[in-house]
């Protein structure tokens, strides 16, 4: 198997899309800053995305389905983004902190 | 005598190149110490991203990702840097050694499943036949037709998280 024609396999695009979903837990276990728990869980996004096209590119009868689910993931992306970061916003206003160790007023 | 790259050669080698962008935007992501920093390693992802899109045979796909995540969704994100900035000299940043191995081991052993069942485990069966390719014109007929309930409720949607976020962003402000 040449190295060069990588591209024309779905196996690759598999393990590409699973390398940006164990970075995006990893980063989302490891971030303390609720944005940075945001751009890790952007990451697990863009896998899913990433795992949608590949599967209408090599195996779906129709080839658009995949394009146009992967469009509203990027519109739902968008609209979850909008909201994390008000909210994330209105955090930080309350708190002076968008640290988790420093929101733990409800903890027992 | 050497033989001159064929364009499949060099599209292979184009290839591989986008696969370490992505990958090296990713780790960025996820390990670098300021969140701007993190913010950046995440453009540097999506652009790998939009390159495998157009390498998956979908332009338009990968325009949008440019369009999408790059300019608006880290662009906002980065406004929220600015707006909520953390304090300088506390490092944003990362639990504990323990927990940092723990997510470390954790995100590993995903991967590794993951990437096992898509190679190994499964068989994928491939389409007999194709209805139609993909395009751009193909995309518009059947988003307004098949599934024009979707594009309507997602633009539903939008607006909803836009007046949300508005409400939110503006909720406790005391005036000045």
């Amino acid at each position: 198997m040449n190295i060069l024609g990588l591209s024309n396999f779905l196996e690759t695009y598999l393990v590409i899309a699973a390398l940006l979903f164990g970075l995006g837990i990893y980063g989302i276990l490891q971030r303390r800053s609720l944005i940075g728990m945001l751009i890790s869980s952007e990451l697990i996004l863009s896998a899913a995305s990433l795992n949608f096209m590949a599967f209408n590119r090599f195996l779906a009868p129709d080839p658009t389905v995949g394009q146009i689910f992967t469009l509203f993931i990027m519109g739902i992306a968008a609209a979850e983004a909008a909201i994390a970061l008000s909210i994330i916003i209105a955090v930080y206003r309350n708190y002076k902190s968008i640290d988790t160790t420093d929101l733990v007023e409800l903890k027992g | 005598m050497m033989s001159l790259p064929t364009p499949e050669d060099l599209a292979g080698l184009i290839f591989l190149g986008i696969v370490a962008v992505t990958v090296t935007g990713g780790i960025i992501a996820v390990n670098a110490a300021r969140l701007i920093r993190a913010v950046t390693g995440l453009v540097i992802c999506f652009i790998g991203v939009a390159g495998l899109y157009y390498y998956l045979n979908s332009p338009f796909l990968a325009l949008m990702e440019m369009l999408i995540y790059v300019g608006a969704v880290c662009v906002t994100i980065v406004f929220a840097i600015m707006l909520a900035e953390p304090e300088p000299e506390k490092q944003v940043g990362k639990q504990n050694a323990i927990a940092g191995i723990i997510s470390l081991c954790v995100g590993a052993v995903l991967f590794w499943s993951l990437a096992v069942l898509g190679t190994e485990k499964a068989m994928w069966p491939a389409a007999s036949v194709k209805i139609n390719d993909g395009s751009i014109l193909d995309i518009g007929q059947s988003l307004l037709k098949n599934y024009s309930m979707a594009f309507e409720l997602i633009s539903i949607v939008l607006l909803m998280a836009i007046i949300g976020a508005l409400v939110l962003a503006r909720a406790g402000r005391v005036k000045s």
